[in-house]
């Protein structure tokens, strides 16, 4: 029903609205007061609802970050959960106006969805989980093996190359969520659940015994995952990547939400630039000049939401690894502000 | 003053005025078109829109993309069919899943709805108390539910492949599927094939000889040994010239997984079950109100020439009640083919999973691909209430009415 609805909506998307509608996202969200952010439908550490129904993680994090921006208020985000295969649609069909779901970035998907990267939030790669009880070490060892995928990922297509490279056989089942595809794993209808290495470790706490699994040490993939915006509003474009960028700078400079408020106003050239107290950056973006502020003051620099979604102060433990800022061994790099 | 007379008006005028304008005359002929003319117009507004929008916004549009690698696989193909293959393949993959699921769902739905209708109607009330609980249970649970339902709580409760139920050593069950000896073609498989279908043929033949002989002379022949020797000792005699027609394969447990034979899965399992078990109360009470519409004066005319019960509806009631129950029969079976796109929920790659589904979020090609699934649903559903048609249509014949 989801998908008839959104298909619907991307149908008369298409048909009747007009260009113009597309290039104002940022007024368009100023209007209605809130930002209508696309996340997945439960990825703990990225995008998932707790029990009181608020989101939390990474990817919803950087939609707080953008609200933050916009209205000062993180809270002004209305969450939208997509499966993977509705996700596209919900961005083309304006239901959404980003789309912060641990997405992988891959040439097709810039090209031909109208819809474009703004950066990268996460280095991912493609992995597999087995229960430990198989006494399987590494991945070349599951030739004949049934795998389950969720259905609409870029995951289903490396499955296909991996196994075929490596002159293996294997049956796959595809589901249509997350939830249902753990679910079958743990029924034990599949002997192998793959995914991106941080959604295994994510999904693994879902699981009854998380110990009783185990992630093989191969990475089969490289999966970048990043928010994604429409095509035909640069301006937004800008806003969405910059909002990364900000955050990056602000670890890298060692902002956080404690000290933010004393760093503005110091003499430092540099931090004058970036926290706007010198010159118009922000203004120049459709934003305020203390963008950096609020961002920084409301959800933390990248460091921080990192941690606290899927790093050491998690429940995952990811560690840093290609996640660190370029000077201390990772990619995460921002280009300057100024 | 000529008295010659008015030229009537050509006849095709005239039909076009009859049937467009109907009361209303040239008028209503006028309206009619300046609506169609609207209708027209919206239809191109909104396609030339659409693809000037998909133009601005960089979206691939055309169906350029069927031709493109898919570049995952599927786990239940009836055709040949590996990752390196194109979108169109995958398109008739799904489409073959989809069709399998909804004829096996025909077939097992319809032959449940007539025996548990049977069983409502039945004197005993044992049988006609179970009959009616069956019938307000499973229709009055949702469809997704009971897929769910036979998926995760009785499929999911097998063991697994290393502990899998042996049936003779022959075939397993587990909670990969039931896996049988698959038979794999000898030198001898064309004969005998060609032998079987002979066999056939001639069959049908002595059938239509045996009916007309009934209904033109009265003379009842016995058929059924020929039939017989004709079905089996032509296919024997084949094997006995040209040897065996083909060889079992006998699956065997290797690493995670049987490998050999032949496998009906899980998936496809629990959605012919839900599907058929569903459909099936809604048949049981078609089929129940097509034979309560029956006069049961018939019931009494046929206890009275001493026919049993059985006999009675199978030859008098039934073909009399299947006028009034065709129709909504062809309802319920067009309800199952559609209810099958319920399939991506447990993983079974029907048309709507793999096409409309992870072929969509592959390519981003929304609006070709769903107008391509809802274009074969239309198809699938048309050729389906033709065929009952025919049908409904033979027997109204049969019946003389």
């Amino acid at each position: 029903m989801k998908r008839v609805t959104l298909v619907l909506t991307l149908a008369f998307a298409a048909g009747l609205s007009t260009q113009a509608a597309y290039a104002q996202t940022l007024k368009t969200i100023k209007d209605r007061g809130s930002l209508s952010c696309g996340v997945s439908q439960g990825l703990p550490g990225f995008s998932s609802p707790d029990d009181k129904g608020n989101w939390t993680g990474l990817d919803v994090d950087v939609c707080r970050a953008i609200a933050a921006a916009i209205f000062n208020d993180p809270s002004k985000v209305k969450y939208v959960p997509t499966s993977a295969k509705d996700r596209f649609t919900a961005l083309q069909s304006g239901e959404i106006d980003v789309l912060s779901r641990n997405t992988t970035w891959t040439i097709s998907r810039d090209t031909s969805l109208g819809a474009n990267f703004t950066g990268v939030t996460y280095y991912d790669g493609q992995g597999f989980m087995v229960k430990k009880s198989l006494k399987v070490n590494s991945a070349l060892e599951l030739n004949s093996a049934s795998v389950c995928v969720q259905t609409g990922t870029t995951t289903e297509q490396n499955l296909a190359d991996y196994f075929r490279a490596n002159n293996m056989k294997y049956e796959v089942i595809a589901f249509g969520t997350n939830d249902e595809t753990v679910k079958a794993y743990e029924s034990g209808r599949c002997d192998v659940f793959t995914t991106d290495q941080s959604g295994l470790y994510a999904n693994r706490l879902k699981l009854a015994n998380p110990g009783d699994h185990v992630v093989l040490p191969e990475i089969i993939s490289k999966e970048p995952l990043g928010p994604m915006v429409r095509h035909g509003d640069d301006q937004w474009f800008d806003i969405v990547k910059w909002t990364l960028f900000a955050m990056v700078t602000a670890e890298e400079l060692g902002l956080n939400a404690k000290n933010i408020d004393e760093k503005a106003k110091s003499d430092n050239p540099e931090l004058k630039r970036v926290l706007g107290t010198d010159g118009n950056f922000g203004e120049q973006l459709g934003l305020t000049k203390d963008w950096v502020v609020r961002i920084v003051k409301h959800v933390g620099n990248y460091g921080d939401v990192f941690d606290r979604n899927v790093g050491s102060g998690s429940p995952l433990g990811i560690a840093r690894g290609l996640n660190g800022l370029w000077n201390k061994g990772g990619l995460q790099y921002a280009p300057p502000i100024r | 003053m000529s008295t010659e007379a008015r030229k009537p008006p050509t006849q095709i005028a005239l039909r076009i005025r009859r049937v467009l304008g109907g009361k209303a005359g040239w008028n209503g002929v006028a309206v009619q078109f300046a609506f169609a003319a609207i209708l027209g117009w919206i239809a191109y507004e909104i396609v030339s829109n659409a693809r000037a929008n998909l133009e601005n916004q960089h979206i691939a549009a055309g169906f350029g993309f069927l031709r493109n690698n898919a570049g995952f696989d599927v786990n239940q193909t009836l055709i040949p069919y590996t990752g390196s293959d194109t979108f169109l393949r995958v398109f008739v993959v799904g489409l073959l899943n989809t069709i399998i699921v909804s004829v096996i769902g025909i077939v097992f739905s319809t032959v449940l709805g007539f025996i548990v209708a049977l069983c409502r109607l039945s004197p005993n009330w044992l049988l006609s108390r179970v009959g009616e609980i069956y019938v307000e249970l499973i229709r009055n649970l949702p469809l997704l539910f009971q897929i769910l339902f036979w998926y995760l709580a009785v499929l999911a409760a097998l063991p697994n492949p290393r502990q899998s139920i042996s049936l003779l050593g022959l075939a397993f069950i587990s909670n990969r599927g039931l896996v049988v000896p698959s038979p794999i073609g000898e030198p001898g498989l064309t004969p005998f094939l060609v032998m079987l279908g002979l066999g056939i043929i001639g069959s049908l033949a002595l059938r239509s000889y045996s009916r007309r002989a009934l209904f033109q002379r009265g003379q009842v022949i016995r058929i059924w040994p020929y039939v017989l020797s004709l079905l089996v000792g032509l296919p024997l005699a084949a094997m006995l010239a040209f040897g065996v027609p083909f060889i079992f394969e006998l699956p065997q447990l290797k690493g995670f997984n049987f490998a050999g034979g032949s496998r009906i899965i899980p998936e496809f399992v629990a959605l012919t079950l839900a599907l058929s078990t569903y459909t099936a109360a809604f048949i049981a009470e078609i089929v129940r109100a097509g034979i309560l519409s029956v006069h049961k004066g018939q019931m009494e005319a046929g206890a009275s020439l001493g026919l049993s019960r059985g006999t009675t509806l199978r030859l008098i009631v039934v073909p009399q009640a299947m006028r009034v129950i065709v129709p909504p029969l062809t309802n319920q079976y067009l309800n199952l083919t559609k209810n099958s796109s319920l399939a991506v929920a447990i993983g079974y790659p029907d048309l709507v999973s793999v096409f409309a589904g992870t072929s969509l979020s592959q390519t981003g090609q929304a609006i070709e691909i769903i107008a391509m699934t809802m274009g074969v649903y239309l198809l699938i559903s048309l050729v389906t209430s033709a065929i009952m048609s025919v049908y409904g249509w033979r027997i109204s014949r049969s019946l003389g009415a």
